[in-house]
């Protein structure tokens, strides 16, 4: 095994937090290496450049790691789950493959034991978070409109998305029922921004946009990080995280490009791996010291796996939509946020609205739905559902649950060798009735909006894009994996930034809060440099 | 026998005629069916990681039919079509799928359907601002975040 010089700071992945990090870190000017499994992407690749951009979702470009298949993915069994696990393996991670919806969590999400006597407190509140998400809503580059009076107050440095033709059909809607309803922050540039061009609407722009219109770190995050001396090597898969004689972390494991076995010394690891890759890392993991996996003294590594159980519900409205000529989500509600114990569950979830589809997303969709028939009649049916599309997704917080969680596959391995993550999931009673809310309110959204031919997706089964819980934070030690500061518990120079940190998961979309967090521990970090394994 | 990969003639015989069965041609709507000899080809050209799963699924058609599809009765071969879709699981909804994704994207189908020929990129769209005064009943309304102690 090839071994190299010692660096201060070693990184495991780019995505959403392992770029935010690197960047945060930078100026430290310590030697900080970031390794990730994946290569630089090429825009000039990416779907819409092509006249078959929507038959390559079903392919290369899937968000599944296991249908797309791609050398940096690594297989995932999640057949024991009702919720398929979607990500992206590469620089940028999965903010190459998402829909750039940027909400926050609320100041309660953070208290729901104390406010609701379910789960835990976070640690950390939202109030200690604010100066990060400020900083990464700046480079990232947010759009939106300040002053949603049922949203933590933000501050986009640009104008929102046109509402289009699907947003005045949602609003209407909406404002008949007398809901809230606002458009969404996003990552999508409205204007030229720092370097990015607008958006132009592509169309739908979730497998990445060939614009740079849409925030991915390795167009925000890491060309500022590599200017400011931060290492980043591609194509490189961390197998396990090696300790010493004094139960700290030494280096790590990875397999390079030509799939050579390398040892990479290091004073400090930091974990970047999301809620599925950061517990296999750990537990994968093991010595005699750790033998049932890394920093996982509290037996809670891998367990505690939160997604966002999506109910979704569509239907076909006379008027024409935005079908595949914007991006995907242009508004959302928190109507519905808050806990009303009247509704038969705790908390609650946000709703994020769809402008459309294209044409053969819509075919394909609705010929599976049994609305669209074979036959003569598939022309005029398909005339009345292609571009007449909206959608209503009931976001549903996840609480934490033990026996949600990541293990090892005892038979599946990756290409290296490496056992693949195993998924063990069950939507709870509460997220059930949590989702049947949903479903039923945004059936009557639905029909104030016109629409027929009303289909579901409960739960959109390929919508495990958040993946949360599987190493919290704490202060117990025997309750957490990580302190308050992103630190392990039980390996004092090893952290944790990533979305396995989350002790509970709100009812947003959560990129916004994992990179809110990378840059906090970060900035605890350099804090603390002086005495960071006491 | 054929590689698992390839189609063979009856293969491609069967594909062409349940392709025509899920879309067929329309004088109406000025459109080519989905047998049309260019999809056709476009499908054979591009169907790829998907061979395997369309051919288990034209495998499956093909027990059902128990001879070429084309030589059934039209009532016949209804039937067989719904017992297909029916039972065929991930195999018919991929081959359905290929059909459709590629039938989608035929010039002479998106010219009917008033879609331009052309990649999104670099051209985009114009997407219109729309009526932003639909929002002054929701600031009127105002609201609160939940009080956190």
């Amino acid at each position: 095994m090839n071994k190299h010089d010692p660096v201060d700071v070693l990184i495991i992945g780019a995505g959403a937090s392992g770029a935010a990090v690197a960047w945060s870190l930078a100026e430290t000017k310590m030697h900080i290496l970031c390794l990730d499994q994946g290569g630089w992407m090429k825009p000039s690749e990416y779907p819409s450049v092509g006249r078959d951009w929507e038959a390559r979702f079903y392919g290369e470009w899937s968000t599944s790691p296991n249908i797309r298949g791609r050398p940096e993915d690594y297989p995932i069994n999640d057949d024991n789950s009702p919720i398929k696990v979607v990500n992206f393996n590469g620089v940028g991670g999965s903010t190459v493959m998402y829909t750039a919806h940027w909400p926050r969590l609320h100041p309660s999400d953070f208290r729901v034991k104390t406010l609701d006597g379910v789960a835990d407190d976070w640690p950390i509140n939202y109030d200690t978070l604010v100066p990060f998400f400020e900083e990464n809503d700046r480079i990232m580059g947010v759009s939106g409109l300040s002053g949603d009076p049922r949203s933590p107050l933000t501050r986009p440095p640009m104008p929102p998305q046109p509402l289009g033709l699907s947003g005045p059909l949602i609003g209407k809607a909406m404002n008949k029922l007398g809901w809230h309803w606002w458009p969404s922050d996003t990552t999508v540039a409205t204007t030229d921004y720092e370097g990015r061009a607008r958006c132009i609407n592509l169309g739908h722009c979730t497998p990445a946009c060939a614009q740079g219109a849409k925030a991915s770190t390795d167009i925000t995050y890491w060309p500022q990080a590599i200017r400011a001396g931060v290492e980043l090597r591609t194509h490189c898969r961390v197998r396990e995280i090696l300790t010493n004689e004094h139960g700290m972390a030494s280096g790590v494991v990875y397999y390079d490009e030509q799939g050579v076995e390398q040892f990479q010394p290091a004073e400090v690891v930091i974990i970047a791996c999301n809620g599925v890759g950061t517990p296999r890392l750990l537990l994968n993991s093991v010595s005699g010291r750790f033998p049932n996996g890394l920093a996982n003294s509290s037996g809670l590594v891998g367990k505690n796996l939160m997604f966002h159980p999506y109910a979704q519900i569509y239907g076909f409205v006379k008027e024409p939509t935005d079908s595949n000529r914007a991006p995907p989500t242009c508004l959302w509600s928190k109507e519905f946020y808050d806990t009303d114990l009247s509704r038969g569950f705790v908390r609650g979830y946000g709703i994020q609205f769809t402008r459309g589809a294209g044409p053969v997303f819509e075919a394909v969709a609705s010929e599976q739905k049994g609305i669209l028939p074979w036959g003569a009649d598939h022309h005029r049916v398909f005339r009345r559902l292609n571009g007449h599309r909206l959608a209503v997704s009931a976001i549903c917080e996840d609480l934490p649950e033990e026996h949600n969680r990541v293990t090892l596959d005892p038979v599946l391995k990756d290409s290296h060798g490496i056992p693949a993550p195993k998924i063990d999931y069950t939507i709870s009673a509460n997220s059930r009735k949590m989702m049947d809310h949903g479903l039923a309110r945004g059936r009557e959204i639905l029909e104030a909006a016109g629409a027929t031919d009303i289909c579901i997706n409960d739960p959109i089964p390929w919508g495990g894009w958040h993946l949360l819980g599987t190493a919290r934070m704490g202060t117990d030690p025997a309750r957490s994996v990580v302190n308050e500061w992103g630190r392990s518990h039980d390996v004092k120079n090893l952290f944790i930034v990533d979305g396995s940190v989350f002790v509970t998961s709100g009812g947003v979309n959560p990129t916004s809060t994992i990179q809110a967090i990378a840059l906090y521990v970060a900035d605890q970090m350099k804090q603390r440099l002086a005495n960071l394994f006491d | 026998m054929s590689a698992s990969n390839e189609l063979t003639a009856a293969h491609r015989n069967d594909l062409r005629a349940v392709a025509a069965m899920i879309v067929p041609a329309s004088d109406e709507y000025k459109v080519p069916g989905a047998d049309d000899p260019a999809i056709q080809a476009d499908m054979l050209a591009t169907m790829g990681r998907d061979t395997m799963l369309v051919r288990a699924a034209l495998d499956h058609l093909a027990r059902l039919a128990g001879k070429p599809l084309a030589e059934l009765d039209a009532a016949r071969r209804d039937t067989v079509a719904q017992e297909f879709r029916a039972t065929g699981g991930a195999a018919a909804a991929t081959l359905v799928r290929v059909v459709l994704q590629c039938y989608y994207r035929d010039d002479r189908v998106l010219r009917s359907l008033g879609i331009e020929l052309r990649a999104p990129f670099p051209k985009g769209y114009t997407l219109e601002q729309g009526d932003w005064s639909l929002l002054d009943p929701v600031k009127a309304r105002g609201g609160n975040l939940r009080p956190v102690p």
